[in-house]
Parts: C-alpha cells; structure tokens; sequence
C-alpha cells in the first residue's frame, strides 16, 4: 500500500536524507577519535617521569616540563582569583541592581562583543597594556585571559542567579534585611553552581589558550615558585608545545607530543568534570 | 543606625556597578589602544597602499607594506573552511537534534565538546605531522604546508560552533509544525529537512556565521600548518592569514613594521566586529520567530 503510494524518486531523496545526516556525524565522530587516538598513541609514550619532573637543561641535553606546568597552574589560580569577583559581582549588578535598560544592554553588547574577539588580539592589547608597562610575565597574561574569560563568567553567573527564587529575595526583604544583606546571605549562595561552572569553563579557556600568551607572558622555561612565577616571563604547557614543534633540537618533537598527549588528557578530564558537576548541581536543584 | 546602614547599602551599590561597568571599560580599552596604534602606519604606508598593495616586504631594503596576500589568504581560508565545514556540521546537527537515539546522542555530544576544547596548538600539531605530509605525498607537491592544509584544520575547528548552534536553533523549532508536517503525510525526514530546517534557518545562519568568526581570528593552529610566507593565496601556496601576519613577526618587529601589525590587528579587528554584529542579528531574528 505504502510502497505504491510514495514515488520512486521520493524513496530516493527520502534515502538521501536519511543517509546524509548519519555519513556526516560518524565523520565527525571519526575525526575527534582520530585526533584522541593519534595524541594520546604518539604522546603517552613520551611521557616519562624525568619529563616531568625535571627543568629543561641544556648541560645535559634534556627536555623537562615541569615548570610549563607549574607555569599552567599559576596562570589558572591568578586568572580565576582576579577573574572571578569581576564577573560575579558584574552578574550581581546586572541581576539585582540595574535599573537603567540602556546601561544593561550596554554591558550585555559589551560582554557579547569580547566573547567574540579573536585571542590573538587580546594577546596584542595585553601587550601593550601589560607586558610593555611592567614588562612580559605570567600576571601580564592573567590579566590579558582576564579580559578574554570575563564574559564567560558573568554569563554562568547571571544564568544561575536567574535561577535563584524571587520569593526567597522577598522573604529577605520582608523580614527587614537590606539590599546588600540580602544579596549576601540569599543570592550569592544561589549561585554557587554558576561560580563553579564559570571555573571549570575558564579552566578549559585557559589550558588551551595560546595566542594571547604567547607575547604576554612571555616564553621562559624557569622554575618558580608562585609569587616570583607571576613577575616573571615563563610559557605555559600550550605554549611549550609549540615551541617545541618548532624547535629542531633532538627530543623537542616527542616533548611536544606527550605535551599534546598531557593536555588532551585534561582537556577530557575538564569535560568530564563539567558534566558531572552539571549533573550534580541539577539533582541537587530538583530536590 | 540607620543612616550607617545606607551609607553602605549606596557604597555596595557603587561597587557593583563599577564591577558590571568593567566589560564596558575593557571594550573600550581594546578598541582605543588598537585604533590609537594601528592609525598611523595606515596613515603614513597609504590606506589604498596598505589595503591593496599586494607585496609585503617588511624587512627588505626599500619596506614594503601591502596587506592585500593576508586580507586575501584569509577570505580564501575562512571561505573554504566554510565550504567544508558547514554541510558536515549543518548535517550532524540535523542529526543530533533529530535522529539520534538518546544514547548515540549523548556519546556524540561530547564528541564535539571535547573538540570545541582541543587546544588549537594540538590541532595544529596534529596537522603539521599528520597533514602536511599528506598532502605532500597525495598532490606531489614539494611541501604540504599551505592554504590547503589551513582549510582542512580550519574546517575540523570550527564544526563544534557551527554543531552546537544549529542544534540549539533545530530544538527551538515549535512541536506542532512538525506535528502539522506529518499529519499531511510527509515522512518524518522529509518533516525534518523540508519544515524543521526552514523553520530554524536563521539559527543556523547564525551558526554559519560564527564558524565564519572563529576560522578567521584562529591564529596558531593556521601558523603551524600554512607555511607562513607572505605569498597570494593559492591551493598550495605556502601563504599567510591576516592572524599569522601579526603573530609571526611581532616578536622581532620595531618602528613602523611593528606600527604595521598594529594596523593589521585593527583590520581583523573590524572583520570580526562586522561578523559578530551579522550574527547578533540573525540571532534576534531566531529569537522573534
């Protein structure tokens, strides 16, 4: 019945839509598994504890990545501690202070426009503001992903203090707390999830970042601790990696593959991370 | 008492309002610093000279600053990365949005959040090792490294953005359009392709056009994988984008080559700022149906 009622050209274009769509994502399928395979089998087995564990020294001829890790870490810690007041208390005035319409837009169009500028322009404008008045180092860089990461925060700040009941604000106010009581002990413990989301988001931002690094803080291989790390230059893992893709020294190309190996790992394990803490906070919402 | 309690409720007001206004004051920043350096190498190299001068020879004898091979690699680049990138992430996100049983869709979604996270100097890795001998051995050409292998990366990097937003629009699109579409005895792809996707064009317009930002502000994944020669654009030309132009020489640059790549920041600066405000547009147009 069916067969003599749709045409055999129907059939066909129905077949073709039916069949392009799947082709298309086992394709993109494919290539994210062809990227993970191919990092992870060329980069694990360059991953040695001296790798590690040790500094790049050109006495004896070795490649170490300790301090681009350390360097990552840094640059994460400073970036979110200065970040993070910045994009909440941004998301606080938007949801809970701003009366003037225009001035919300203007932030809105503002935090929209940064979020779609290109890292190596932030690179640039970091250096001239940072790295060219008090010279190229890891806070020089925290500052630059500063400005890149501010508009991520202040978005999942502002979607969950959406979230945070109207009424619960109004059982505030009706018991007598002021405004900034209110916001204090009602709004900003709603929006923990957002805070934590925004974190792991930046995390992310920052691990894969390189443009914007790359002439901000600088290149350096040192081994610091945390304060001298943040005044002076040093490259993060990313950075590292493509250096080390350039560089025709024996070693520097597996050292870039267990780098690329290293931060694909992480790249999943933050991933993860979201999901679960997404997850998590869901549950915790719905109870 | 109660005056104290004012003075700081309008104090902590002013504190978040300083706060809220610090996204305004870093665009402004951007912008200012940008403008402000990248002005007067346009003045003084000739805005016409600048534009369209198609030889750049920063260090040479007698400096040549045309811009023209980077404006040209980098419409090319983000041309052709559309071209391939769009009908592969259009059709996967027709697929997630309606295909897909639950759990196929789930292992795909996170497929292509782990691929909007790669770090782009992994992918450049990877296309450096991987692609650029490819296509040495595949074309017979003496070195892989150029436009072609650009638009490969290009094209993988900017699937999540276009995947992410189109599935977002085809979700948006109301039940009872499609409900109305099948009860008329069209089949539920024909529903999908012929109503759905109609319905969501200009969400995945928007999609189209984002992926269109990010191929054209991506820096260091291009860099590793194109080259790097001031050359016209051409298939397997070894070339440089208006991104790798500023990237590859600003670390050794001074006097009026450094202005220069100021003013080439400026110029992607206005691309991308044109690109966002296409987008932001389409966007609406999703939102009012």
């Amino acid at each position: 019945m069916e067969a003599k009622m749709i045409s055999t050209e129907r059939k066909l274009s129905i077949g073709l839509m039916r069949v392009m769509p799947v082709l298309a994502s086992a394709l993109t399928c494919g290539v994210t598994l062809f990227l993970i395979g191919f990092v992870l089998f060329k980069g694990i087995p360059n991953i040695t504890w001296r790798l590690v564990s040790t500094k790049v020294s050109y006495l004896a001829g070795t490649i170490g990545i300790l301090p681009d890790i350390l360097n990552t870490v840094y640059i994460i810690v400073a970036t979110l501690f200065i970040v993070l007041p910045l994009g909440v208390g941004a998301a606080i005035y938007l949801t809970e202070y701003a009366q003037n319409k225009k001035l919300v837009t203007a932030i809105e169009y503002a935090a929209e426009t940064l979020s779609g500028i290109p890292s190596i322009i932030f690179g640039l404008v970091g250096m001239l503001l940072f790295a060219n008045t008090f010279g190229s180092c890891l806070l020089a860089g925290a500052l630059t992903l500063v400005m890149m990461n501010l508009p991520t925060v202040m978005r999942t700040a502002q979607e969950s203090l959406k979230t945070v009941p109207a009424n619960l604000r109004e059982g505030g106010f009706g018991l007598g707390a002021g405004k900034w009581r209110v916001v204090r002990t009602i709004v900003l413990p709603g929006c923990i999830d957002g805070v934590v989301t925004g974190c792991i988001l930046s995390a992310g931002r920052i691990l894969g970042e390189s443009a914007a690094l790359l002439f901000t803080a600088g290149v350096a291989h040192t081994l610091n601790g945390f304060i001298t790390g943040l005044a002076s230059p040093g490259a993060t893992l990313t950075v590292a990696l493509y250096l080390y893709a350039n560089e025709p020294r024996p070693g520097a190309q597996e050292a870039s593959f267990a780098i690329a190996a290293i931060l694909m790992v992480l790249t999943m394990a933050i991933n993860a991370i979201a999901v679960m803490t997404g997850r998590y906070f869901r549950k915790r919402r719905a109870q | 008492m109660y005056k104290r309690q004012q003075l700081v409720e309008s104090a902590v007001h002013g504190i978040f309002l300083l706060l809220g206004l610090v996204t305004v004051g870093c665009v402004l920043l951007i912008t200012l610093y940008l403008v402000v350096s990248g002005i007067p190498a346009i003045r003084e190299i000739g805005f016409v000279d600048f534009l369209f001068g198609d030889t750049w020879a920063s260090t040479g004898e007698e400096p040549k600053f045309g811009i023209l091979p980077f404006l040209l690699t980098s419409i090319y680049g983000t041309a052709g990365a559309v071209l391939f990138g769009v009908p592969i992430g259009f059709l996967t996100s027709v697929y997630l949005a309606k295909m897909a049983p639950a759990k196929v869709r789930s292992v795909l979604e996170s497929a292509v959040s782990l691929l909007a996270g790669i770090p782009s100097v992994v992918y450049g890795l990877v296309g450096m090792l991987v692609l650029v001998p490819g296509i040495r051995k595949l074309f017979h050409v003496p070195d892989g490294a150029g436009l072609l292998a650009a638009i490969v990366v290009l094209a993988v990097m900017i699937l999540p953005s276009i995947i992410k937003v189109s599935v977002t629009a085809l979700e948006a699109v109301p039940k009872e359009y499609e409900e109305a579409s099948l009860a008329l005895g069209a089949t539920p792809v024909e529903t999908w392709f012929r109503v759905s996707v109609p319905a969501a064009r200009s969400g995945i317009a928007a999609a189209v056009v984002l992926g269109v930002g990010r191929a054209i502000g991506e820096a260091m994944a291009v860099m590793m994988v194109s080259g790097n020669a001031p050359n016209m654009p051409g298939l397997f030309e070894s070339v440089r984008f208006l991104t790798t132009a500023v990237a590859s020489e600003m670390a050794y640059s001074s006097g009026l080559q450094r202005e220069a790549l100021f003013s080439i920041a400026l110029v992607l600066c206005f691309f991308v700022l044109l690109i966002n405000a296409i987008m932001n547009a389409f966007l609406k147009r999703n939102r009012e149906g």
